[in-house]
């Protein structure tokens, strides 16, 4: 216990250190700047997770270029408060307009809106809010106790090892996406095939580059999630009519009454518990955790009757959930270099741009950084909560905002962002191919999340399996044999896992699951 | 032979032609066509051994497997029922794709002020209601907002007058 605890304070004394910040020409001596990065994350974040039609991936893709000239810490701070206060956004997207901002937020949607008509909009969203702070707090502190462990156990990991891992990582995330099984792996492999585009490092030979110069460092990872999330997106909202009913006049007092209050503890403690364990899974996170959250407490609650009639339970559990979700799925992230879904892939492209190689090795290389990340996390819970619950009103007066407004202007900062990566106009030209590419996928029934998840694992998997055949001299085995007992696990559960959700009893139930979510 | 699923016969159809394509590419073409044609038509990239990989091998397994997938959707197209796809909207795909272009060939030559101004006005365009004073106000709005935040608060090197301009009002 008192090494977390050492830990934490190393993390702390980074997220409020001071530090000269020159800006506009005037240099300023201290500053508490990974704090207001914090601050300005978790802002910006649930700005633009509020606004209809963007999710928290489009979100940060967006804002990922506003980050590339901060420090390591403050660019992964900052970051972090995006996702948390997107994720934020979408719940109260979900409540006041029925529209969820994000499929974690979908469950959200059931009962946080039925209680929005019957006038109790204002502690629907506080609950949300009371309970995201507590399974934030307390996945906090989950993610300091199992990161260090994980991650000396990671450290010992070989190539075939992390090979397989990956293996196991792509398979888990693609089980939990929608729709076909067969086309989210080919999306990966897609993804895969799109990430080995470039200079290969071990030959130096330029790869699928068709004599463009621009592709010799590889297709850029910005351009392609903002292309396949962001651009896709504006085009399959401008294909919508316009039409949103919100509850702006009947927020009402915010504070949940003494019932309330009693009604929501049960159900923030369990949505807490089931979120963290299940936001660890590789493949899981926020998503998982709130759909199981919901399922779970419509069983064991004594008010099951009113779900779905605008039941405090079903806004308390699965958004305490899925903000414990959301933190332990860092737990992979951090400790093995494997992103459990899109924006957990986004992260990693963003530790790449600033130079640190995700894996077991950054927290004993950079303490610093690791912990200062693991409390800024719990820092931008407790900014949401003082932050949102008094702005909600501003935020609801950006729900009214017509998307024709909108959606100019998200693309000019996409394609501004894009555009100063490498300050060449191709980028831009790239984004637009994959917006195409991203659109034509969705009509198709192909989800591109998965796409994002092989992008970003495509170098790092050549790689390991080069260097493991490379030991094993050629040997295809090495995976599967005895004397690599993790690595043949790994493979195993990911077979398993397929096999599973191939069977046509569970193949059925997954889709009934699914569709329910659309 | 009845296609139930429209869906899956294209998304078969479309990662079946990736496949193939990035397997054509990292191999290059196969030694009868060079033959036919008379010279290297792609030349492609070493296969490697399995102990050590060369740049096409990993590309080459991922293009098969990509392409036996396909195959696998393809073939699901005729067993089981599946929805159409659905309409393809071209007039927001063409605008939006066209104004993040626009903006992206025009910054250099004429400026940031120009270029924004322009995929404002174009991709407006492709929603569903274009009002002139409305993406006026929209346009200059923006423009200043970018001048502020990008040029001047993040100090990203964009020119914001066009080149011809030798002296930029704006500094």
């Amino acid at each position: 216990m008192e090494g977390i605890f050492g830990n934490l304070a190393i993390g702390f004394v980074e997220v409020f250190k001071l530090q000269p910040v020159t800006m506009w020409g005037m240099t300023l001596q201290h500053v508490p700047f990974n704090i207001i990065m914090c601050l300005i994350g978790c802002l910006l974040g649930t700005l633009i997770g509020v606004l209809p039609g963007i999710g928290p991936v489009a979100t940060i893709a967006m804002l990922l270029p506003v980050t590339f000239n901060l420090s390591p810490i403050a660019a992964l701070i900052m970051l972090a408060g995006i996702y948390y206060g997107a994720q934020y956004g979408g719940s109260t997207t979900a409540i006041l307009v029925n529209i969820p901002g994000e499929s974690s937020s979908v469950v959200t949607c059931l009962d946080g809106y039925q209680m929005a008509r019957q006038g109790r909009a204002g502690p629907a969203l506080a609950t949300a809010a009371i309970g995201s702070f507590f399974a934030g707090c307390v996945s906090t502190l989950v993610v300091a106790m199992f990161a260090p462990p994980l991650a000396e156990v990671a450290l010992k990991f070989g190539p075939a090892e992390y090979f397989s891992l990956m293996v196991l990582g792509l398979v888990a995330a693609v089980v939990l996406a929608h729709g076909s099984l067969i086309k989210a792996i080919a999306m990966v492999i897609l993804g895969l095939l799109l990430g080995l585009v470039g200079t290969d490092v071990n030959s130096g030979v330029l790869r699928f580059a068709f004599g463009i110069s621009e592709l010799a460092d590889g297709i850029g990872f910005v351009t392609v999630a903002m292309g396949m999330f962001g651009i896709c997106e504006i085009i399959a909202n401008l294909e919508q009519k316009e039409s949103r009913e919100i509850f702006t006049s009947s927020v009402g007092k915010l504070m949940p009454s003494k019932e309330d209050w009693k009604r929501m503890i049960m159900p923030i403690l369990r949505g807490t518990a089931l979120g963290s364990a299940l936001g660890i899974l590789p493949g899981g996170g926020a998503l998982l955790a709130s759909f199981g959250a919901y399922t779970l407490e419509k069983k064991v609650s004594k008010y099951s009757h009113e779900f779905g009639k605008g039941a405090i339970e079903g806004v308390a559990a699965p958004e305490s959930a899925n903000n414990a979700g959301a933190q332990t799925s860092f737990i992979p992230l951090l400790t093995l270099g494997i992103p459990s879904n899109a924006v957990m892939a986004l992260m990693i492209g963003a530790m790449m741009i600033q130079g640190i190689a995700p894996g077991p090795q950054v927290m004993t290389e950079r303490p610093q950084l690791f912990w200062g990340m693991i409390c800024s996390m719990w820092v931008g819970n407790l900014m949401l909560v003082i932050l949102n619950l008094p702005l909600i009103g501003m935020w609801i007066k950006l729900l009214t905002v017509p998307y024709r407004y909108l959606y100019p202007s998200i693309l000019l900062f996409m394609a501004i962002g894009v555009f100063s990566i490498s300050n060449q106009p191709f980028d831009c030209f790239l984004m637009a191919v994959f917006g195409l590419l991203g659109y034509v996928c969705v009509k198709l029934g192909c989800e591109p999340a998965p796409l994002i998840l092989g992008f970003i694992l495509g170098p790092l998997m050549e790689e390991n399996l080069r260097r493991a055949m490379l030991l094993s001299r050629g040997d295809p085995w090495v995976f599967i044999s005895p004397s690599k007992p993790i690595s043949m696990g790994f493979l195993i559960a990911s077979v398993a896992l397929l096999v599973i959700i191939a069977a046509p009893s569970l193949r059925k139930k997954r889709e009934e699951v699914f569709v329910e979510e659309t | 032979m009845k296609i139930k699923s429209q869906q899956d016969l294209w998304a078969g159809l479309m990662f079946i032609a990736f496949g193939l394509f990035f397997i054509l590419f990292a191999m290059g073409t196969p030694e009868f066509l060079d033959k036919l044609v008379g010279t290297r038509l792609i030349p492609g990239y070493q296969m490697g051994s399995s102990v050590r990989m060369g740049p096409a091998y990993f590309p080459v397994v991922l293009g098969g497997l990509l392409a036996v997938l396909g195959l696998l959707v393809l073939l699901d197209s005729v067993v089981s029922e599946g929805p159409e796809v659905p309409k393809f909207h071209f007039r927001p795909l063409i605008w939006i794709g066209l104004s993040s272009l626009a903006f992206a060939y025009l910054l250099k030559p004429l400026g940031l002020v120009l270029a924004s101004a322009a995929l404002v006005f174009v991709s407006a365009y492709g929603g569903h209601e274009f009002k002139w004073k409305e993406v006026a106000i929209m346009s200059v709005v923006l423009v200043i907002f970018s001048v502020l935040v990008f040029v001047k608060g993040l100090a990203l090197p964009f020119p914001i007058c066009p080149d011809f301009i030798e002296v930029c009002p704006i500094r």
